[in-house]
């Protein structure tokens, strides 16, 4: 299982006047759920990528399992820490939909045998299967998006960090994101979301760290964290809906199954079932 | 004049089978504000590539139908004549920024249509402003943020003032905030350019739909390349929960939509403080 220690983390990117990052420090452990939330330029990405690796702190370290990483090369953090990009064109090259899977499959060594069943196996999962011969850069936007975090959820990684898993999707692809990144965390995985949507976050996350400014400004659970006003505002943030109903409701524990939700209202307020 | 007009358009990309988009039919008056929306691969993207001429000319296919832009057909009038009227801003701004400082890349339509310095410096001023990215003048897009590179790119296509302005997934990757200043600058423009005495469009090809809402006039859903439903707002979104089209329905209006007959309700609230006081309390009285 995978250990991150960031210490007194500062980052500046090479042509920069300014530093991206400022002093973060922080763990993340195994099976952890994680929302990295905060404004446009905040820093959210620019942390991930320290996170495993892509980047190299200006001072301060990246610890991974106790290990530095800059005494680490990318490939080896990435068998263990999965990352897939918000633009999903950054990580095709492939020109075919199963080649794409099969690459780090193939690079991490696994059997031909593996390969094979792993591939048919995640595409399934989020719904490629007819696609599997295609050029992945004919595919729709979500279609693109899903064969980016297929393609790295295919070796299993310990940890997994997605930018921005719901650009481009559209609802049932959502619940279906959600589901494979659930499944993750019960395995005892650790998922780590950089998102702004806040009611995806809210539904996978137990923990959220808010970034503004190159800078932690929460670090704690999601829920206290976005009931905090003072907070969500400064990070350019919403309160989720369903934490927002709980509050004005006070009906506790609501899932995101409109179906589910709609019925328990209904009941609680049975002044309007006449 | 319409804005858009197509007639019984089918198109489908070169070396695939299946039509990317088929039979559609559709008239966008000038003036008007339309979400396309519908699920992921469903066509909208590329429909959006039609009103700009693109497709056709930079994306091989079959294209059967017509498609008109303020009546320019688009099979036979290039790209750089229909960007005069229709600005698109992409899914992707990567696709859309290509010089080494924000100013030159929203200035490059302008400096493309010959006009004089000062008006392209008073357009690029106020492209800039109307996204809120004065600070990033300067700055290489490539430095920027995913965020901020879509405000750039958007800057890049409103410093050509087209009367048709189609976004493909404007706000996906802004946080909520940005994203509702956006969609506000947005409306704001359109109205700002209409009591200057032009008519704007306004086409939005999301899957965001909570943010849109009180913006639109109408809501048209694609789904495996076909149009099928088209009407005013609220009307089409009770119709996809209904008949189970997987788009983004607002959280609010999905509760909305299950609960208003059991509980008498009759107009959907606009927040979540609204929906639990309705639920309390019932409908008032009067109005």
């Amino acid at each position: 299982m995978v250990e991150i220690a960031v210490e007194n983390l500062y980052f500046r990117y090479p042509e920069a006047l300014n530093y991206a990052l400022r002093n973060i420090s922080l763990r993340i452990g195994e099976g952890e759920s994680v929302a990295i939330l905060g404004e446009n330029g905040a820093g959210k990405t620019t942390l991930a990528k320290n996170l495993n690796g892509l980047l190299k702190p200006t001072e301060g370290s990246v610890k991974i399992d106790g290990v530095d990483t800059r005494n680490l090369s990318v490939a080896k953090i990435a068998r263990k820490i999965g990352f897939v990009n918000h633009n999903p064109e950054h990580q095709f090259f492939a020109e075919k939909v199963e080649d794409e899977v099969k690459f780090g499959l193939r690079n991490f060594g696994f059997s031909e045998e593996e390969v094979e069943k792993t591939v048919q196996e995640v595409l399934s999962v989020f719904g490629l299967d007819e696609y599997r011969y295609k050029n992945p850069f004919q595919l729709s936007g979500g279609e693109k998006k899903r064969l980016a975090i297929a393609s790295i959820m295919a070796w299993r990684p310990e940890a997994l960090i997605v930018d921005e898993p719901t650009i481009g999707m559209d609802y049932a692809q959502k619940l279906n994101i959600r589901k494979v990144l659930r499944s993750l965390v019960s395995e005892g995985r650790c998922v780590i979301v950089i998102t702004h949507d806040v009611d995806f976050a809210a539904s996978i996350c137990r923990r959220a760290i808010i970034l503004s400014r190159g800078e932690v400004i929460g670090d704690g659970g999601l829920r206290e964290l976005l009931s905090d006003e003072e907070l969500v505002e400064k990070a350019s943030l919403r309160k989720p809906f369903l934490l927002e109903l709980e509050e004005e409701t006070g009906i506790t524990g609501l899932e995101e199954d409109f179906d589910f939700i709609s019925s328990i209202l209904a009941e609680a307020f049975k002044k309007c079932r006449s | 004049m319409a804005a858009v007009e197509l007639r019984k358009l089918s198109f489908r990309y070169a070396g695939s089978e299946r039509w990317a988009l088929s039979n559609i039919d559709l008239v966008v008056e000038d003036g008007e504000s339309v979400l396309i929306t519908g699920p992921s691969g469903c066509g909208k993207s590329t429909l959006a590539r039609i009103l700009t001429g693109l497709i056709p000319h930079s994306y091989p296919g079959e294209l059967e139908g017509e498609a008109y832009v303020f009546g320019m057909n688009v099979k036979d009038t290039p790209v750089s004549r229909i960007a005069t009227r229709c600005g698109i801003v992409f899914q992707n701004p990567d696709n859309q920024l290509f010089t080494f400082s924000v100013e030159d890349d929203v200035a490059f339509g302008p400096e493309n249509l010959a006009l004089p310095p000062d008006e392209i410096g008073r357009r690029v001023d106020e492209a800039l402003r109307l996204v809120g990215i004065e600070h990033l003048r300067y700055s290489s897009p490539n430095s920027l943020s995913g965020g901020e590179q879509q405000k750039a790119a958007i800057a890049s296509i409103l410093s050509m003032r087209p009367f048709l302005l189609v976004f493909d997934e404007p706000t996906s990757m802004l946080d909520p905030f940005s994203s509702a200043n956006l969609i506000q600058r947005i409306f704001e423009l359109k109205k700002s350019l209409e009591e200057a005495g032009g008519k704007t469009t306004v086409i939005i090809v999301e899957h965001r739909i909570d943010l849109l809402l009180k913006y639109l006039s109408r809501i048209i859903v694609v789904s495996e390349g076909r149009l099928v439903l088209d009407g005013d707002p609220l009307t089409v979104l009770e119709e996809s929960y209904r008949s189970g089209i997987p788009i983004n329905i607002p959280p609010i209006l999905q509760i909305y939509f299950r609960v208003k007959e059991k509980c008498g309700l009759k107009k959907p609230p606009g927040t979540v403080k609204e929906l639990v006081a309705l639920l309390r309390n019932g409908e008032p009285k009067n109005g």
